[in-house]
C-alpha cells in the first residue's frame, strides 16, 4: 500500500519537533501518521467558500488591561526556585557554540 | 456513598461530622481502592492540616465557604502548590508547580479540600487512560475496561465514591466520554467560562474546565463556584454568563433537536436503548423532539484531529527541559539537550501528535490542513448556530459504546474514533453534559445534551430535569 507520507516526511517533522525516532518506531509512526493524515484528508473536498478561517469561538478580541503590577501571591523568587538550574536569577542552559 | 455537597456541607456545618474524619475516610478509600489505580499522588499532610483548621473555626461559629470541609480530587493536569503536578507524564513527573490554577483556588476559598491528584492519558491525549506514562486505570463496573479518558483517574474516583467530587479537563470530550463510561455526571461549560489559568495546556482553542459528579446539582455548585471571569485568563467570559445556581429554574418547555448524524453511526445496541428510552420519557413529559440534520458534524473529528495536534504541538514546545521538567545532563551541547530531554520525556502519544501537528503547521501543509479545518470549523459553528435557532437544546448519545476493553484498540486513529459524538462540541465552544442513563450487563450507558453558547444555565437547568425524569 502506498503510503501517503514519506519515511523523508516523517524523519523531518520530528527533527522540527526535536525528537530523536529509532529506525522500529520510523515504521510505527510511518504506518500511524500516514492512516491519521488520510483520514483528516476528508476535509479537502469540503466546499469552503466564503467562509472565514475561525481561530476563536466566542468572538473576544482585544481584551486589554491596565498596565500595572498586581500581586498574585507570589514572586519572581518562586517562580525561578522551581526551575532546574539557576544561577543568579538566570536559567543555566549546556554550552550553546563551541 | 457520599451525600449530597450541600447536605455534606450542613452535616460539617451542624458539627455532625468532622472534616478531618471526611478527610481521613477519603485517604482510606484511596488505599482501599487502590487496585483501580485512580490516583497518582495524595495530599495527605496538607490535607490534614486544613481539615484540622477548618473544624476549629466552624466549631468556634465562624461562617465558611459552601463547600467548608470537603474533601476533593483533582485531575493532575491542575497546578496545586502542595504536592505535584505531572499531567501523568514523564516530562513533569518530579514538578512543583510554583502558583495554583485559578479553578483551585475558587474551590479552596469556598472551603473544598484537594486530597489527591487523579491518573489521567499523558498531558490529556487519550480516551482510556492508557495513554498515561505511569498506568492505567481500571473501569469501577469492570476492571478489565477502560474507565474513558482523559480524566478518567477523575471518573473512576468519583464513581467508585472515594471523594465527593472531582473537577476535570475537556478539550475533545475528556470530561463527558469517561463520565459515560463510569456513569456519572460529566459538565464541559462555554469555552471560557472557567479559567484556564494554571491548568496545563493541551489546546488552547477547546481546553475547558468542569466538574464530575454524582449528581446534576453537584456540577450546579461547583460551577457556580469555578465559572467567572478571571485577570489571569483574558479568554475568559464576563461573568454575566458564569453558572450561577439562582438562575437555575424549572424546565417545562424546550424544544430538542435529536442529533441525526450520530443516529446512523455505528452505535451499540445499549447506547441506542438509553437515547431511545430517555427520547420517549422526555416526550411524555411534553418535550418536543425531533430528529434534525447537521451535515457537516461527520467532518468534526477530522478538524478535531488536525487543529487539535497543531495546538498540542506549540503547547507541548515548551518542554525543552531547560527551565523545568525532565532534563538529560548526559547532552553535550543545548540542541543535543533539546533532542534528548524531548526523546526521553515524551511518551508515544505525545510525540506523535507533536509530529502530525508539526506536519500540519509545516510550510507547503498549512493551507492544506490547517487552514483548511479552520475553515470547516467555521462551517461546522455556522451549522449549529442555524440549528440553535429552531432548538434549544440537542441530545445524542455522548460515545457509540459503552467502555471498551484495555488494549482493544489496534490504532491511533481507532482510538481517536471514540470521541467522534464529543469533539463537535468543543471546537463550537458549546456547553455540554454526559448524563448516566441505564446498566447494560452491569456497564453505565450515558448521553449527552449539548445548548448554545453562553446558555450553561439553560442547559444545567434542563439536566436536573432530565436526571429528575430518568429517575421516574
Amino acid at each position: 500500500m502506498s503510503q501517503i507520507l514519506t519515511k523523508d516526511d516523517v524523519l523531518k517533522v520530528a527533527k522540527l519537533a526535536r525528537i530523536e525516532i529509532s529506525s522500529q518506531e520510523l515504521e510505527d509512526y510511518l504506518k500511524e501518521l500516514s492512516e491519521i493524515i488520510e483520514y483528516v484528508k476528508q476535509l479537502e473536498k469540503v466546499d469552503t467558500s466564503n467562509l472565514k478561517p475561525t481561530n476563536q469561538v466566542t468572538g473576544l478580541s482585544n481584551v486589554y488591561r491596565n498596565d500595572q503590577v498586581l500581586d498574585y501571591g507570589y514572586t519572581p523568587g518562586d517562580l525561578l526556585d522551581s526551575l532546574n538550574k539557576i544561577e543568579d536569577s538566570y536559567v543555566k542552559v549546556k554550552r550553546v557554540i563551541e | 456513598m457520599w451525600p449530597s455537597l450541600k447536605d455534606l456541607a450542613k452535616d460539617l456545618r451542624n458539627g455532625q461530622v468532622k472534616s478531618v474524619d471526611l478527610v481521613n475516610k477519603t485517604f482510606q478509600l484511596i488505599e482501599d481502592n487502590k487496585e483501580y489505580k485512580t490516583i497518582i499522588s495524595v495530599q495527605k499532610d496538607s490535607a490534614l492540616k486544613k481539615a484540622q483548621a477548618i473544624d476549629e473555626a466552624l466549631k468556634s461559629g465562624h461562617k465558611l465557604g459552601r463547600l467548608a470541609g470537603i474533601p476533593f480530587i483533582a485531575k493532575d493536569n491542575f497546578l496545586t502548590i502542595e504536592g505535584y503536578t505531572t499531567a501523568a507524564s514523564n516530562v513533569l513527573k518530579n514538578f512543583r508547580a510554583p502558583y495554583q490554577a485559578t479553578a483551585i483556588n475558587l474551590l479552596e476559598e469556598e472551603g473544598a479540600i484537594c486530597v489527591a491528584k487523579s491518573n489521567m492519558d499523558a498531558f490529556a491525549h487519550g480516551s482510556s487512560t492508557e495513554n498515561s506514562d505511569f498506568f492505567t486505570t481500571s473501569n469501577p463496573f469492570d476492571q478489565e475496561r477502560v474507565p474513558g479518558g482523559s480524566s478518567g483517574g477523575s471518573s473512576a474516583s468519583v464513581a467508585l465514591n472515594i471523594a465527593p467530587f472531582s473537577i476535570g479537563t475537556d478539550t475533545g470530550g475528556s470530561i463527558r466520554q469517561p463520565a459515560s463510561f463510569c456513569g456519572i455526571v460529566g459538565y464541559k461549560p462555554t469555552y471560557g467560562l472557567v479559567s484556564r489559568s494554571g491548568v496545563i495546556a493541551m489546546a488552547s482553542s477547546t481546553d475547558t474546565i468542569g466538574s464530575l459528579t454524582k449528581s446534576v446539582s453537584d456540577g450546579i455548585l461547583i460551577m457556580d463556584i469555578i465559572s467567572g471571569q478571571d485577570k489571569l485568563d483574558s479568554t475568559t467570559l464576563d461573568s454575566q454568563y458564569k453558572v450561577d445556581s439562582k438562575r437555575i429554574t424549572k424546565v417545562k418547555k424546550a424544544r430538542i433537536g435529536i442529533i441525526k448524524e450520530y443516529l446512523d453511526y455505528g452505535l451499540d445496541d445499549s447506547v441506542r436503548k438509553g437515547l431511545d428510552l430517555t427520547i420517549q420519557k422526555l416526550k411524555d413529559q411534553g418535550f418536543l423532539l425531533e430528529p434534525v440534520s447537521i451535515s457537516s458534524l461527520p467532518l468534526a473529528l477530522a478538524v478535531y484531529y488536525v487543529l487539535c495536534p497543531a495546538e498540542v504541538s506549540s503547547n507541548l514546545s515548551r518542554y525543552d527541559g531547560l527551565r523545568y521538567g525532565y532534563s538529560d545532563d548526559q547532552s553535550k551541547d543545548l540542541e543535543d539537550s533539546y533532542f534528548k530531554n524531548r526523546t526521553n520525556g515524551f511518551g508515544k502519544e505525545a510525540k506523535r501528535r507533536i509530529m502530525i501537528g508539526t506536519y500540519v503547521l509545516s510550510s507547503g501543509y498549512y493551507e492544506a490542513y490547517y487552514k483548511k479545518a479552520q475553515l470547516v470549523r467555521t462551517k461546522i459553528i455556522n451549522d449549529f448556530k442555524e440549528v440553535f435557532s429552531k432548538y434549544d437544546f440537542l441530545i445524542g448519545p455522548t460515545v457509540p459504546t459503552v467502555a471498551f476493553k484495555k488494549n482493544s484498540k489496534n490504532s491511533p486513529l481507532e482510538m481517536y474514533l471514540n470521541d467522534i459524538m464529543t469533539v463537535a462540541a468543543n471546537l463550537a465552544g458549546l456547553p455540554a453534559i454526559s448524563l448516566p442513563v441505564l446498566m447494560n450487563d452491569n456497564l453505565p450507558v450515558g448521553i449527552q445534551l449539548i445548548a448554545n453558547q453562553k446558555k450553561d444555565n439553560e442547559l444545567l437547568s434542563l439536566a436536573l430535569e432530565v436526571e429528575e425524569i430518568l429517575k421516574s
